[in-house]
């Protein structure tokens, strides 16, 4: 029986992480040992990497290499059965509640892509339109506009129409998708719903029946036009870890309704440029590296508002090294430099004072600044029709090959 | 070459777009435009054409009592303070295919005129219908702003509404707010060739581009590929389906690989590895250009998908 969290998470409790907050202790860093404890996921060790790598022949994604997706539900059963000839789909998706979206939106997204190369499985992707316009009080349209409008961000990412689907909430929810949720809404009381969510009696109805969306599209049968006759197929979530708690609810409910439970593997939250005190925000540009930025506006931002652990003097500096855990600057080269010798090599050069803070800033500017682009020129090829196209309720017969 | 208003009247119907039109007098101003129709309750539009020191061209369409600052608007394209200026007679004539007085949104359907950028005001969505001239000054046309958008879509524009009056401060920290409306000039100017990603990308290139990234896949119709230098002639009426080109795609693929494989031989190089030079540069290009490659492969499948999902979508059955 796994450990279920029923506390409601603003209880005396140090960090919150639950999908609509984020916050360290005492504007601390976020303690993610602690929080696979508290949450009762496994940790992803080297060897899960070596595993995918023989399973894939291919290298593994720096994501993995460097411990980005650090945490999972039930990995290892999605391997097993792989690996026994058993394939599976993926589940992502995002929340859209702003036009701008920044590299850490992206990461799940990155992951997501090479999953599906590396394994060859299909994807469903699910924009809660519907979710964004409860919890951010948009209008309809415009959170239906937006959902269209990152779609393309998502797009880029290089995801293959012949083996994605993408779907809006307010598109897609009914049919079969709907019996899930009431099945999965009737396995739920309210009680637990406010326990993992921390809802209070103020909260419309809206966001206490939401839960079920969100868990449904880990089941096959909700996508008749896909999976149909494949109720046996696995799911493998890749996600933020502050999503956790509605998969949590996900899992205890799908073996009462006759399904798998959906395995998950997690990541890390992306740091601020301003320090490692919570998840960027969409709502603070300088916080973050939008994929709109240009590369005057990515220099300027990692050159003025990245946080960094070097010391105030150049002979200090030279004397006493940089401080790596608080560095912003390696900490996103950590992320998106692709070469482990060049950053192993400056993070020791760095940690010793050989190299200054101006010359780190410099290679991430520049790694920044290529991801930016390729996504730019990526997003310049999306056009509504292909939107269209990737969120028709069609099938995708080569969807395993 | 040119679209004539019977054309545009004729097309408006035939998207079911619901408009009144009124033939009266050639008029060049908007006082003389409301001699005739301001007193039937909708809003006249003034219709400015712009153009910069780069030479890009813009119109900008507002109610008639809308203030329109020129120095405010060129600060939130962040074309600097003086950088925008009423266009030549003959730019208007040439590019917006319309004579004297009678700009209009309409104009941006002509093929000449698809790079120019469209600032709507954003109190016409207010109005319950405004006046334009459909391309020519002896008729105006009134219609919702929402009809006007229905059309805007469907010659593949996006149609943009401001807040003209509004005067943000533009600085270090707060960047033109309009940017994303200047136009960008790739397709004409840029026959330059396609770099492979280098480590001193520059600035230039970049920010021209990134803010207009959403307009330009709108305004410049890319195909499959990218970085599109080719130009089609687009029949401007029906919607833009760009093209998987695979002619593009392999010019895209051959010249990052030529580019890396340049890079890599040197007189260094050719040192280092003298005999085994060839199959180093193999392995290499391999290791670099692989998931480049691939990413590029998928833009073009995923193109050549939505053309026939498209072409599906509007397949006619045999009949029986």
């Amino acid at each position: 029986m796994e450990k279920v969290e029923d506390q409601n998470p603003q209880q005396e409790e140090d960090q919150v992480v639950n999908p609509w907050e984020v916050s360290a202790k005492d504007g601390g860093k976020i303690d993610y040992d602690k929080l696979i404890d508290k949450f009762g996921c496994q940790r992803l060790d080297q060897s899960f990497v070596d595993r995918v790598q023989r399973l894939t022949s291919r290298p593994p994604h720096v994501f993995l290499r460097r411990g980005v997706f650090f945490a999972h539900r039930d990995f290892n059963d999605i391997l097993d059965a792989y690996e026994r000839g058993q394939k599976f789909y993926l589940y992502t998706g995002r929340g859209p509640s702003s036009e701008a979206l920044h590299l850490g939106h992206l990461i799940p997204f990155m992951f997501t892509k090479y999953l599906q190369d590396a394994f060859k499985v299909p994807l469903v992707i699910q924009l809660t339109d519907d979710e964004k316009c409860m919890w951010k009080n948009l209008s309809v349209e415009e959170s239906q506009r937006l959902a269209r409008e990152n779609a393309k961000d998502i797009i880029a990412c290089g995801f293959d129409i012949s083996k994605t689907f993408i779907f809006s909430d307010f598109d897609y929810v009914g049919g079969a998708f709907y019996k899930n949720m009431v099945k999965v809404a009737k396995c739920v009381t309210y009680n637990k719903v406010v326990g993992i969510f921390g809802f209070t009696g103020e909260d419309h109805i809206g966001k206490v029946s939401f839960p079920p969306v969100q868990a449904v599209p880990s089941f096959p049968s909700s996508f008749p036009h896909l999976f149909s006759g494949k109720d046996d197929l696995r799911c493998l979530i890749p996600c933020a870890i502050d999503q956790d708690p509605y998969f949590r609810m996900t899992r205890d409910v799908a073996p009462r309704i006759g399904y798998h439970k959906p395995a998950l593997i997690e990541s890390l939250f992306f740091p601020a440029l301003q320090g490692e005190t919570g998840k960027m925000s969409a709502s603070d540009p300088n916080s973050a590296i939008y994929v709109t930025d240009s590369a005057k506006d990515i220099k300027y931002k990692v050159n003025k508002h990245a946080f960094t652990g070097g010391q105030e003097t150049i002979e200090k500096h030279r004397q006493y090294g940089a401080n790596l855990e608080v560095d912003i600057p390696i900490k996103y080269l950590n992320f998106f430099l692709e070469d482990d010798v060049e950053l192993e090599h400056i993070k020791k050069a760095y940690g010793a004072g050989r190299m200054l803070t101006g010359e780190v800033k410099k290679r991430l500017i520049e790694v920044l600044t290529e991801i930016v682009e390729r996504h730019r020129r990526a997003r310049a090829a999306v056009t509504d029709e292909m939107v269209d196209a990737f969120m028709a309720v069609r099938p995708l017969p080569n969807m395993f090959d | 070459m040119a679209y004539s208003k019977d054309q545009l009247l004729a097309r408006l119907k035939e998207l079911q777009i619901e408009f009144s039109q009124y033939e009266h007098p050639v008029v060049l101003t908007v006082e003389a435009q409301a001699k005739y129709v301001g007193n039937l309750g909708g809003a006249l539009s003034k219709n400015l054409f712009l153009k910069d020191k780069k030479h890009r061209y813009y119109v900008v369409s507002a109610l008639a009592d809308t203030k329109v600052d020129l120095k405010v608007l060129s600060q939130r394209l962040g074309l600097g303070k003086g950088g925008l200026r009423m266009a030549a007679e003959e730019a208007l004539v040439e590019i917006l295919k319309v004579p004297l007085g009678c700009v209009t949104p309409f104009a941006v359907v002509n093929e000449s005129a698809r790079h120019v950028s469209l600032l709507l005001d954003q109190g016409f969505k207010a109005q319950e219908y405004c006046f334009f001239h459909p391309l020519s000054n002896d008729m105006s046309i009134s219609l919702n702003a929402h009809c006007l958008d229905k059309f805007l879509k469907s010659i593949g524009r996006d149609p943009s509404y401001v807040d003209l009056e509004a005067n943000p401060p533009v600085g270090k920290d707060q960047p033109p707010d309009l940017a994303a409306f200047v136009p960008s000039d790739a397709p004409i100017l840029s026959d330059l060739p396609v770099k492979a990603p280098t480590q001193d990308s520059t600035g230039k290139h970049v920010s021209a581009a990134s803010n207009s990234a959403v307009v330009a896949a709108k305004a410049i119709k890319p195909s499959g590929n990218a970085q599109n230098v080719k130009e089609k002639p687009v029949n401007t009426v029906q919607p833009s389906i760009p093209a998987a080109d695979a002619g593009n795609f392999v010019e895209e693929l051959l010249d990052r690989a030529s580019a890396l494989l340049l890079s890599e031989i040197s007189e260094d190089s050719i040192k280092q590895h003298s005999g085994q030079l060839g199959a180093e540069v193999a392995n290499n290009i391999k290791k670099c250009l692989r998931e480049d490659l691939k990413n590029l492969a998928t833009i073009f499948k995923n193109t050549a998908y939505t053309e026939g999902f498209y072409a599906g979508t509007r397949y006619q059955p045999k009949r029986l």
